[in-house]
């Protein structure tokens, strides 16, 4: 398929239609139309406020819309399977359970046996390459384990899309690299459609394929940037010309779109 | 490493300095000698008490009691704390009433249970169970509202109904809270139950066995019941504890 501006675009997984959503007198979504492509990255960004984390949560059906439609290849939110990955681990976590009871915890939802719960984590394990003792409870584990371990519970039941709420921005630097990297190797490996919110800039296009970035409230498309570089990307990305062009581009309309407030 | 291997036995200090200070007022007679026995006779009644005497028996009793109290208390107040927490709208409707009720002395409360129950076991263990009762419900219905909101959400996200977010995550989320009230309800159960055994006919337990040694001027005998009922209290904070170690692991972390 050819878009618009004669870009090759990937068929939509995720289409929102006439979003509305407003919380008290506070308009945060009039109207909002999107398109999330399948099997593609998306970051989320924009102005502190704007409802960055509001329109994954009406994805995902955390908060209530109050008009429009969300669909997912025509489908209904009830009708699909997804992960959803919050910013605060230590909170999101089930402390009572082994780290590996609360990858296994999704599974127990849907009622499958022990066994099946199990081959299956041990799937996920082997296939990601993670190297953490899930034996362990989650507050013995480093944050970056325990975000590893809350992505990883996302992932458990083969989700078809996968929601990501600033799962770094607790971590410290170090750790934000590493996992970065993590994500990007599970993206890869799985294939999944994954929407990241993200309030840091470099880490948006970084790890995209495509950047969202909203205006002001009411939250409109400001742009809907393509950064196609070649996966796996790492350090070096950084300071690549077409990385620097992509970054500077939505630094550019991020500010403009700052100032209008 | 020896210095932290020594800080392990400090409390013993304030052990013995008491002990010090007895053997030295008894020894210069800075309280009369029948009011205060020394703490060889003491121990020496104590240990007869325990072994086979009178203060075991009434020991054991008041062990039941309040172990009776604080299961009824438990049985009634966890689920209920529960059912309130779970709509901050209901607990807040009935806040008032159990916050008055938790602020009345318990002991206030004899002569009404004493004509609803009669002069018995069962009216000792009901007073008790009634405070301690009102100690787990406050605090179970808070840990409860104060689950995490995020946790709730987690589970809700991956699809979890109604009633297996109560299941699986509120009532773990308010075990840490819950095992305060525990251990603070079974102190209060304690306090009035050796109250009650003090003054509502009884025959026995260890109210009874510090009222009657004293009333006889049995001071040793007194000092040793009072000593057993100090044991019992700080034992079965130290139990409640030890299970709350075993079973809330992650409490506090």
């Amino acid at each position: 398929m050819i878009g618009e501006r004669g870009e090759p675009t990937t068929p939509a997984h995720v289409t929102i239609r006439g979003l509305c959503k407003q919380f008290g007198d506070a308009v945060v979504y009039d109207r909002f139309d999107l398109d999330i492509p399948r099997g593609q990255l998306v970051s989320v960004f924009g102005p502190n406020g704007c409802g960055k984390s509001t329109l994954i949560n009406m994805i995902a059906g955390l908060v209530p819309s109050d008009a429009g439609e969300i669909l997912f290849d025509g489908k209904p939110l009830r009708d699909i399977k997804f992960g959803y990955v919050f910013q605060n681990y230590r909170e999101a976590l089930f402390p009572w359970l082994r780290s590996i009871d609360n990858i296994e915890y999704p599974l127990r939802l849907m009622k499958l046996a022990k066994a099946e719960r199990r081959a299956r984590t041990q799937r996920l394990v082997a296939h990601l390459g993670v190297n953490i003792d899930l034996a362990r409870y989650p507050y013995e584990l480093s944050g970056g384990q325990q975000q590893l371990v809350s992505i990883m519970r996302a992932l458990v039941v083969e989700p078809e899309i996968l929601f990501l709420d600033e799962p770094f921005s607790a971590l410290d630097y170090e750790m934000t690299l590493f996992m970065r990297d993590q994500l990007q190797r599970i993206f890869v490996e799985t294939g999944t459609t994954t929407v990241l919110v993200s309030h840091d800039l470099e880490e948006a296009v970084y790890l995209a394929d495509r950047i969202l970035l909203l205006s002001r409230r009411p939250a409109a498309v400001a742009d809907y940037v393509h950064y196609d570089a070649a996966r796996p990307r790492s350090d070096s990305t950084l300071s690549q010309g077409e990385f620097v062009r992509v970054k500077a581009h939505c630094l550019e309309v991020f500010q403009r779109e700052v100032r209008k407030g | 490493m020896r210095d932290r291997r020594l800080d392990a036995y400090l409390p013993i200090i304030g052990v013995i300095g008491l002990i010090v200070i007895w053997y030295l007022a008894v020894w210069y007679e800075v309280v009369d000698k029948v009011l205060l026995p020394s703490p060889t006779d003491t121990f020496r009644a104590l240990w007869k008490g325990m072994t086979g005497g009178a203060l075991g028996f009434d020991f054991w009793r008041t062990v039941e009691r309040t172990t009776a109290a604080t299961l009824i208390a438990a049985a009634i107040a966890i689920p209920l704390g529960i059912f309130l927490g779970a709509s901050e709208k209901l607990y807040r409707s009935v806040e008032f009433v159990i916050d008055f009720f938790r602020s009345t002395p318990a002991s206030a409360m004899f002569p009404l249970f004493l004509v609803l129950f009669g002069v018995g076991d069962k009216t000792k263990i009901s007073v008790a169970a009634f405070g301690a009762a009102l100690v787990i419900l406050f605090n179970v219905a808070y840990g409860v509202m104060n689950a995490r909101k995020t946790r709730l959400l987690a589970a809700r996200v991956m699809g979890a109904s109604r009633f297996r977010v109560l299941t699986d995550v509120m009532l773990l989320e308010s075990l840490p809270q819950t095992f305060v009230g525990l251990r603070n309800g079974v102190s209060l159960a304690l306090v009035i139950v050796v109250v009650a055994e003090m003054f509502i006919g009884s025959t026995d337990g260890l109210g009874h066995r510090v009222f009657e040694s004293q009333q006889l001027f049995a001071m040793p005998d007194m000092y040793a019941a009072i000593f057993a009922a100090g044991a019992l209290g700080y034992g079965l904070n130290l139990l409640f504890l030890m299970i709350e170690r075993r079973f809330v692991h992650w409490s506090g972390k």
